[in-house]
């Protein structure tokens, strides 16, 4: 069994800066990590490793730093990673995005596509359904448990209010959830062998892909502004014991049907 | 020269935090206040391939080097001593000398159980009365047919109890003084090794220390480490090595206690300010800090140093003496900018201050550690 697990590598942090004037996101300076539903992703995907064998390969598009998060992701245990990375790929929205990964796949083999969710710097979760349908193969997403048969893979599929149990027959693509597992840490020698194996770098000449559709000129999306969100009004400081303090945290997300 | 990490050794950096945070901070506490040895938190250590970190994989370690093993140590000790000096006794003490002075057989029979934290070790020098004198063992070894028979006890054992290979010093020849000493690997369940009394101490508390027993041990020659007379020249580079664990374990505790004293003192306020914005405060954290950046220097070239095959003994006793007292100086002053919050249980710099005593005394007191510097810088 051939996997493919998309990651992103993102900056673990909520305060990211933004540039004004393209609206895209300022990345230095920021430690970056691998986006949390990539990462139990690719746990996932180590899990069927380990129990039946599988192949997995780690696919990032990003900048050249974005090596980082597929070292990462190779002492973990992924067998390949590969990072798309040109300038012409830079200032992509999810469309061109989905466009460029969706062209390296098919350079690949596979049974199963990974995908987080969303990425918590755009939170879209637009990426993972967009690369099944140009593929056009079927997509389960918000996947919080996993199950792999010989043709098929079956999986719960987590929403706010319930869940649907779901066969989806191979080939086909899953976004997952943070939640699903615990993404194990990078191992000692496995972090020792990162370095010594190669991460493959596709540029533009490595894909086949309409370049319409690719880059920020390949973006159908405008940001028309950004900013951080502020706080909508100054908090209240009660000084009470613990006991009352949680009762008028309960008694006013009540009040605002928070809870 | 080049103070940079590598990019191994950030990755490393990086998930030793994490294991640290996650894993062995919410710990810490119980593990020192029950003086319970953390048995989970040795098994994730196994399953993250901590316990073999400098051996080649082929002995199932994990192909890495020493200046990364004992970032493990450091990252662990920051917010656990016990679980620090665990590593480095298992490590240093055990797994190492086997690994430098093992026959192929005895590091294939014994080193991939230990690099993969199947198994734990601990080694056996100190003696009621053969301390920094450890010319002074009474252990014997007799040679019978193809077995070493061994009597005596040990005291002071790191990881006692709880090791599976003991690396343990013997006289086989007394009239030779140190030369008659020898170290054999003697294994948990032979029949007449016992572990005796375990210690209570004022720190490091979670960490089993107890005295080993050995009435009639029938030890196989094929269990001799190193040659018979050998013991005393492989004890003493063992401890070299395990000066550099002891010395990361003292640089945890420093930069675990400026750690914890930075977050108190911009939230504790005292006549309407944050005590961090006192002068006195920011003096102090600078020292603390600067001084435990000198040690992490030190340590870190004894390791490095080691890794290039280079000779070490002398820097690795600098390291350790001086990130020691360090430990003993930086943990000192935490517990007093915490102030009365800091003599209570409430806060962990006065459990760190209790760990960090050991490290001036255990594997070479400081007093050794001038001893061997001073040799080297008189030669």
């Amino acid at each position: 069994m051939k996997i493919i697990v998309c990651i992103k590598q993102v900056p673990d942090t909520t305060e990211v800066k933004i540039n004004p004037t393209t609206g895209t996101l300022i990345r230095e300076g920021v430690p970056s990590i691998i986006n949390p539903d990539d990462k139990s992703g690719l746990e996932a995907a180590l899990v069927l490793k380990e129990q039946q064998g599988a192949h997995v390969t780690v696919l990032s598009m990003g900048p050249p730093q974005a090596d980082l998060a597929l070292r990462e992701a190779l002492a973990m245990g992924a067998d390949q990673a590969i990072l798309l990375s040109d300038r012409a790929f830079g200032g992509a929205d999810t469309w061109a995005t989905s466009s460029t990964l969706a062209a390296a796949i098919r350079k690949l083999e596979w049974d199963l596509i990974i995908c987080g969710r969303q990425a918590i710097d755009g939170d879209t979760a637009q990426v993972g359904p967009q690369i099944a349908e140009h593929l056009q193969v079927p997509h389960v997403s918000y996947v919080s448990e996993l199950q792999v048969g010989e043709k098929a893979i079956e999986v719960k599929r987590k929403f706010e209010d319930g869940w649907q149990r779901l066969r989806v027959q191979f080939p086909c693509l899953i976004t997952t959830l943070k939640d699903m597992n615990q993404a194990r840490y990078m191992s000692m020698a496995g972090i020792y062998s990162a370095y010594k194996q190669e991460v493959k770098i596709w540029g533009l000449a490595d894909i086949d892909v309409d370049q319409a559709n690719i880059g920020l000129k390949g973006s159908p999306t405008r940001v028309k502004a950004s900013y951080t969100k502020g706080t909508r009004s100054a908090g209240k400081v009660y000084e009470v014991d613990p006991r009352d303090g949680a009762r008028i945290i309960v008694e006013s997300l009540k009040e605002k049907f928070i809870i | 020269m080049d103070f940079q990490l590598s990019r191994e050794h950030q990755l490393l950096a990086t998930t030793l935090k994490d294991f640290a945070e996650n894993e062995v901070r919410p710990l810490a506490r119980e593990t020192d206040e029950k003086e319970a040895f953390p048995v989970s938190t040795v098994e994730k250590m196994a399953r993250f391939g901590m316990m073999g970190i400098p051996f080649p994989k082929d002995f199932g370690g994990a192909g890495g080097d020493n200046l990364g093993y004992i970032m493990a140590v450091e990252a662990l000790s920051k917010v656990c001593g016990t679980t620090g000096v665990i590593l480095s006794a298992h490590t240093s003490l055990c797994a190492a000398p086997i690994y430098e002075f093992g026959t192929d057989e005895q590091k294939r029979r014994f080193l991939p159980d230990l690099a993969a934290g199947r198994k734990i070790g601990a080694f056996g020098l100190t003696e009621p009365n053969a301390g920094t004198d450890a010319a002074g063992q009474q252990t014997a070894a007799v040679l019978s047919g193809d077995k070493y028979i061994l009597t005596g006890s040990k005291i002071f054992i790191t990881n006692a109890g709880y090791a599976d290979v003991y690396i343990v010093f013997a006289m086989t020849d007394r009239s030779k003084g140190t030369r008659g000493i020898s170290a054999f690997i003697v294994e948990k369940g032979m029949p007449g090794f016992s572990i005796g009394k375990k210690e209570e101490k004022m720190g490091i508390r979670g960490s089993s220390t107890c005295e080993l027993i050995f009435e009639n041990v029938e030890v196989p020659v094929t269990n001799l480490l190193g040659r018979e007379g050998g013991g005393f020249g492989l004890a003493m580079k063992t401890l070299d090595g395990g000066r550099i664990g002891i010395g990361a374990q003292a640089l945890g505790l420093a930069q675990g206690a400026i750690d914890e004293t930075v977050k108190y003192v911009k939230e504790r306020k005292q006549f309407g300010k944050t005590i961090g914005s006192f002068q006195n405060t920011q003096f102090q954290l600078a020292d603390m800090q600067a001084r435990t950046d000198a040690a992490r220097l030190l340590v870190y070239r004894a390791a490095c140093l080691k890794d290039a095959k280079q000779p070490y003994s002398t820097e690795a006793a600098m390291a350790k003496l001086f990130a020691s007292e360090t430990a003993m100086a930086v943990t000192t002053m935490a517990v007093q900018l915490h102030g009365g919050y800091g003599y209570t249980r409430e806060y962990p710099v006065e459990r760190m201050m209790r760990d960090a005593k050991i490290t001036e005394i255990y594997e070479g007191t400081s007093e050794v550690q001038k001893m061997v510097i001073s040799a080297a810088v008189l030669k």
